[in-house]
């Protein structure tokens, strides 16, 4: 297929990994994070890593959506769940995810009236066809998915539907990458920074990444040739000695992000306090939630909620594996008690998470063998 | 999730002009275009939805280039490009 051979012409990214290593300063190494789960996947499904050389490291950051979702939610979800004519909905990825007792599976399971929805509008659609239900929606994700939320809230108001609420879990990406900047454990040299999630806020918001903390940050697309693009400009840029925020997938992301989206969605939600992230505890200013004047639509308010903080399994390590200083690898329970199938941390559930994607492609092993012979 | 879904734009709906029907992976449904009213979309226009929504457009390259990617995530996104068939019209 011509479309898909000119993102992945094995002649070019030859090319590119020789520029790359001829980029490297063989006296140092480069820790580079890509964001985005999406490119995670993409690293492992077509051993990028093992093009580059052994002085330039990929580790994986905590862009993927139901991975940062904490246990105490997932449980508060469950909460709601289980009150009197609810229905509760939420997209497929969620369903998995582990709470403190159960998942939303284990829930359904057990007689609660939990569905699965591709977007906030069939959930919408839901509460019209019951009117005599309370209908929930679990609302999950970054950028990308947090417009449609607002954008639902509002038709819900529009159409002064009283059954309909959101319960509102949305994240930010930037708080979460300032976080790992100001983490003690891990020093990046630069990163690659979220496809789909800069359609949303464009480039701007990464400006102090560069100019407040001295690093490079690539947005890139999810080609292979892509991922080597990035990496090419972000060794370019340290080799001449400057730090800059570019964009390598522009012919799908706008400098300014999309404006309609960022309207809609500053006026339904605003920003909270602090929020909890899975593995990486409190963040402040990293979630939103929905402004008063839609007090009505906000699960929240409606539902008296336990929020009980639970704390990760000790056996889990996801916390380090989403802020990259473990790969995925290197936890105790990868592969062994902790699968796909049977998970206990978040990272291992969605096809976007480190664990998972490392474990569906097996290039834990190979990875174990490259740190063997490293060490 | 994070991830969007290449469609190509088959027709405006006049009455609902917040909607568009979009052809994705070979089936016919209607996707919320309003997110894009800065840019306007017409049909023959390439767009990358999120759950239901559309938030940008592309060229058609760049459409194949992602449904590929999507189709060889696997079982995944089968189910999310499932679920996106069977979702309603809002």
């Amino acid at each position: 297929m011509r479309y898909v051979d000119e993102y992945r012409d094995a002649g070019k990214a030859r090319a590119l990994a020789a520029r790359i290593a001829e980029l490297c300063d063989p006296g140092r190494t480069y820790t580079f994070m890509e964001v985005c789960g999406g490119h995670t996947y993409t690293i492992y499904k077509h051993g990028i890593e093992d093009h580059l050389p052994d002085n330039v490291r990929l580790v994986h950051g905590p862009g993927c959506p139901v991975c940062v979702i904490p246990m105490g939610r997932v449980d508060d979800a469950l909460h709601i769940a289980g009150q009197p004519d609810v229905i509760m909905t939420s997209f497929g990825d969620m369903m998995r995810v582990p709470g403190g007792s159960a998942s939303f599976l284990d829930a359904k399971a057990a007689g609660a009236d939990i569905r699965m929805v591709y977007s906030p509008l069939d959930a919408l659609k839901i509460a019209r066809r019951n009117p005599g239900r309370r209908v929930v929606f679990m609302a999950i994700g970054f950028e990308t998915t947090t417009p449609s939320t607002a954008m639902t809230v509002l038709r819900a108001a529009d159409e002064g539907l009283d059954n309909f609420s959101v319960f509102c879990n949305h994240v930010t990406i930037i708080p979460a990458i300032k976080a790992i900047l100001d983490s003690p454990d891990l020093r990046l040299d630069g990163f690659i920074g979220p496809g789909h999630v800069s359609t949303v806020i464009g480039c701007r918001p990464y400006e102090f990444i560069a100019a407040e903390y001295g690093r490079p940050l690539v947005v890139a697309g999810f080609e292979p040739l892509d991922i080597l693009q990035s990496i090419h400009l972000l060794l370019t840029q340290l080799a001449e000695d400057r730090v800059a925020v570019e964009n390598q997938y522009g012919r799908v992301v706008p400098w300014d992000g999309n404006g309609k989206a960022l309207h809609v969605l500053s006026q339904v939600m605003e920003v909270r306090p602090h929020f909890e992230w899975r593995g990486l505890g409190f963040i402040s200013h990293s979630a939103l939630r929905l402004r008063e004047a839609y007090a009505a639509y906000d699960a929240e308010r409606i539902f008296d909620l336990p929020g009980v903080r639970v704390a990760d399994p000790k056996s889990c390590q996801c916390g380090e594996v989403l802020k990259g200083v473990l790969k995925p690898w290197q936890c105790k329970v990868f592969g062994t008690a902790c699968t796909p199938e049977t998970p206990i941390g978040t990272c291992m559930v969605s096809s976007e998470g480190a664990c998972a994607a490392y474990y569906n492609f097996g290039r834990f092993d190979r990875a174990g063998v490259r740190e063997a012979i490293r060490s | 999730m994070c991830l969007g879904i290449p469609g190509e734009v088959v027709e405006l709906l006049t009455d609902q002009p917040d909607l568009a029907q979009v052809e994705v992976s070979g089936v016919r449904r209607a996707i919320n275009i309003a997110l894009l009213e800065e840019e306007g979309v017409a049909p023959g226009d390439w767009i990358l939805i999120h759950v239901g929504f559309a938030l940008s457009k592309i060229d058609e390259a760049e459409a194949r280039a992602a449904m590929e990617f999507l189709e060889q995530m696997g079982a995944a996104y089968d189910d999310e490009i499932d679920a996106l068939k069977e979702s309603g019209d809002g």
